[in-house]
């Protein structure tokens, strides 16, 4: 034995040798932390009820990833925090109103069969929590869409009862957004009466307007727990942006795609509407704010690359435009979303970023 | 001045405050030392000694084995004791030459070209040969070759590199402070040898007072200027290095500088090529960042090539907490090694001791497809689809997404959240595709 293999011996391992602090379980902590400004206003504006059903969406969800990691016989690292941000976003995605089970099979769902049958966290394919809205939508739609609660406040839906005119009494519509759609029902305008359009018109005026806009910012409106506020969700955002937790490039040309197609088509009768504040309305409104930066953002179901990522957002907000202003639904967020989650491997494939200095 | 950058790219604290302030010193002369015969990138050297000889300090103890090689010399005089396989700083286990002091350090004779610069270029590049120089920042590649472009390539500018990124090493901080006349002695002549008419020395900004002495004295040298670099790393990287301060980008696929008119070289090669040409000096010392939290007295030696790390932890006085890792070079692109009786070798730029706390072992998650590995790439590459590309055995789809142009210089394992061994996937994918190419070759 030459004397260089004495001594004792390290250890060794690949380059690099420092690394930043992040890791996947503060990733999932922060995303919780970012999401609390949203949930407290939900609380706020919904009541007890709604933290309620948060808490029994996140038990739901970090119940079935436990049995199923077990099942499954991986380590059970429920305190990674990824089953407790699906069970909040589940919870973000339904209004105050449902019953208990609601949250509960929603997030069940989103964590068997969104998350885990796809392989698990990393390997899924569409956002779970969406897939878990989703599936709830198609199973109990009369739960999903009805018997939507009020904010304390008093405001249902954005509008200020008995405003001018008296009409939006007629509107028996929970949200800003299924308000916007009944305006553009023929059926609903004919039975206004003669001036129907007119009347319409000014109702849509009214929704636009500032102080609607107003309410919809801080989320006094009708709406799920999560969606409602848009500066709690901002407040949010900016926090994980900062922390480089989500990227700038799918919020940005998501809410900027539906800004620009809403200026140009989000009249009453899809002409120009010519005010401003109809584009605003719609990234105000639905679920935009929160799909934008908490769904979308998502990091296992958006694009890796900065190109991909445009154009994932630039599809999403095509999509939800158009599911808005044609097509059967209010509200096209969590669908458009889901949609361009199916697009990813696509994406990935066609905008393999160019190397530093390529040559052909 | 304004700073310059590339794109990409990550932040790691610099940990360099242990020993940036630690006066250049020279470590004992070592009872033994252990000449490998692979310090650079090319043919192994050949000995032209045998066990029992005597050698002299400077007197060439290894021949190139071609052009791509270089020579190697005795750092020391005494006798050769042995020649055998010895475990290299790299991790690997490669031939070397083992020479036991006599402890008089006698010299071979060394002349004195006062008027250096005069010399014909093609003496220069001899004597850069002869002298055994490679690149010192850490890749080896010889010198002489780097100064040898293709026939039709014509080099304006020749680039210094004294940005030293990688965290904690202060070797290159200390010798622009303290031999910036070399360095500039040495970058002439480079510039000679290639015919550049234009010369650069790239500092990062972290480094004030290193802009400011090497400032000071390019300020009569009309054709050279120091260009300061915004801190962030890799800015060392040749590549990003070259595109920060010409704005030329090298070609990818095995693109070299010469391809955009550049040589680079490290700020410790252009005193060796001083040292060399001037003196006929062969390179037989380098300075080496002793250094880590736990070091008792970190510190920047001159030492003789061969010395064993054992020997330079000693002369720091060794360390206040056990050892857990130790790494030879830099921490982002450096080697583990399992042991310090390890020999300097010419890339050495220093040896880090870690503790139990620093040094990480993180178990591999799975990939969450984040993207900031994308994001921060240089070289705008995909790592995280290279490493799966390779896990899964994808050579083609690996080469398809550029694992060959990998530098491996770690930012995107420094950034994962998945703690995925990134560059550990990827150096797998180097291996298997260079084999299966030599393969293919024969």
């Amino acid at each position: 034995m030459n004397s260089n293999t004495q001594g004792r011996i390290y250890n060794v391992s690949a380059s690099p040798h420092l690394h930043d602090s992040t890791n996947v379980k503060n990733v999932m902590w922060n995303v919780v932390l970012a999401l609390m400004p949203a949930l407290i206003v939900g609380i706020y504006f919904f009541g007890f009820r709604a933290l309620a059903l948060t808490i029994y969406s996140i038990l739901a969800a970090v119940i079935t990833e436990a049995i199923i990691l077990f099942l499954r016989k991986k380590p059970i690292v429920i305190n990674d925090g990824s089953a407790i941000v699906t069970g909040i976003l589940v919870a973000f995605n339904i209004h105050a109103g449902v019953p208990w089970w609601i949250p509960v099979v929603g997030s069940v769902f989103a964590i068997a069969i969104g998350k885990h049958t796809f392989g698990g966290l990393g390997n899924n394919l569409m956002n779970p929590a969406l897939l878990g809205r989703a599936f709830l939508v198609a199973s109990w739609p009369t739960h999903m869409t009805s018997a939507w609660v009020s904010t304390k406040l008093g405001s249902i839906n954005g509008m200020v009862i008995n405003n001018a005119n008296n009409i939006s009494s007629q509107i028996t519509s929970a949200t800003p957004l299924a308000v916007a759609k009944t305006l553009r029902n023929d059926i609903f305008i004919q039975s206004l009466g003669e001036n129907g359009q007119s009347q319409a018109n000014d109702i849509f005026q009214y929704l636009t307007d500032f102080p609607s806009l107003m309410n919809m910012f801080f989320g006094n409106i009708g709406g799920c727990i999560g969606e409602v506020s848009a500066i709690a969700l901002l407040i949010g955002a900016l926090f994980l942006l900062i922390k480089h937790i989500i990227e700038w490039r799918i919020p940005f040309f998501y809410l900027a795609t539906v800004f620009v197609l809403t200026y140009i088509f989000g009249g009453l009768n899809g002409q120009f509407p010519a005010s401003i504040n109809v584009p605003i309305f719609h990234l105000l409104s639905g679920g935009l704010m929160l799909g934008a930066f908490f769904m979308a953002t998502d990091m296992v179901t958006s694009p890796v690359s900065k190109r991909g990522r445009i154009i994932f957002a630039i599809g999403c907000g095509i999509l939800t435009v158009v599911i808005r202003l044609v097509g059967g639904y209010p509200e096209g967020v969590s669908y458009s979303i889901l949609i361009m989650n199916l697009f990813v491997p696509l994406i990935d494939r066609f905008s393999i970023p160019k190397a530093f200095g390529e040559v052909k | 001045m304004a700073l310059k950058t590339f794109f990409g790219g990550v932040h790691p604290k610099d940990y360099k405050s242990f020993s940036k302030d630690s006066k250049l010193e020279h470590s004992p002369l070592p009872a033994k030392v252990i000449i490998s015969l692979s310090q650079h990138i090319g043919g192994l050297a050949s000995p032209i000694i045998k066990v029992g000889d005597t050698v002299k300090t400077g007197q060439k103890i290894a021949e190139p084995s071609g052009f791509v090689s270089i020579p190697m010399h005795s750092s020391i005089s005494g006798k050769v004791k042995a020649i055998e396989r010895f475990t290299h700083p790299s991790g690997a286990v490669v031939t070397g030459i083992e020479i036991e002091s006599d402890g008089k350090d006698e010299w071979i004779d060394l002349i004195d070209e006062k008027d250096f610069i005069s010399l014909p270029p093609d003496e220069m590049k001899n004597r850069i040969a002869e002298a055994g120089i490679c690149g010192m920042g850490g890749a080896g590649f010889p010198t002489h070759v780097k100064i040898s472009p293709p026939k039709d390539t014509k080099i304006d500018t020749v680039i210094l590199n004294g940005v030293e990124c990688e965290p904690y090493l202060t070797a290159d901080y200390r010798i622009m402070l303290e031999k910036p006349e070399e360095i500039l002695n040495g970058l002439k002549i480079l510039m000679k040898v290639v015919g550049a008419t234009n010369g650069v020395i790239g500092i990062e900004e972290n480094k004030p007072d290193a802009i400011k002495i090497m400032s000071d004295i390019v300020k009569n040298e009309p054709n050279i200027r120091v260009q300061g670099l915004k801190l962030k790393y890799p800015q060392g990287a040749e590549k990003q290095l070259i595109y920060a301060s010409t704005g030329r980008k090298v070609p990818n696929k095995g693109g070299l500088p010469s391809a955009v008119n550049v040589v680079v070289n490290n700020v410790a090669t252009a005193i060796a090529v001083y040292n060399a040409v001037r003196y006929k000096k062969p390179l037989i010392e380098r300075v080496v960042t002793i250094t880590g939290s736990i070091v008792k007295k970190p510190s920047n030696l001159i030492c003789r090539i061969g010395t064993c790390f054992s020997e330079l932890l000693s002369h720091c006085e060794g360390t206040s907490e056990p050892i857990a890792k130790v790494i030879s070079g830099g921490p982002m692109m450096g080697f583990a090694i399992n042991s310090i009786e390890v020999p300097v070798t010419k890339t050495s730029s220093g040896m880090i001791l870690l503790n139990d706390k620093e040094a990480i072992a993180d178990r591999e998650h799975t990939c969450l497809r984040c993207g900031r590995c994308v994001d921060v790439c240089p070289l705008n590459l995909m790592p995280s689809f290279i490493a799966s590309a390779v896990k899964y055995e994808d050579l083609q789809m690996a080469e398809k997404s550029g694992v060959m142009d990998c530098m491996k210089c770690g930012s995107c394992a420094y950034v994962c959240p998945a703690h995925i061994k990134l560059i550990q996937w990827i150096d797998i994918g180097k291996n298997k595709i260079t084999a299966l190419r030599r393969a293919n070759q024969k």
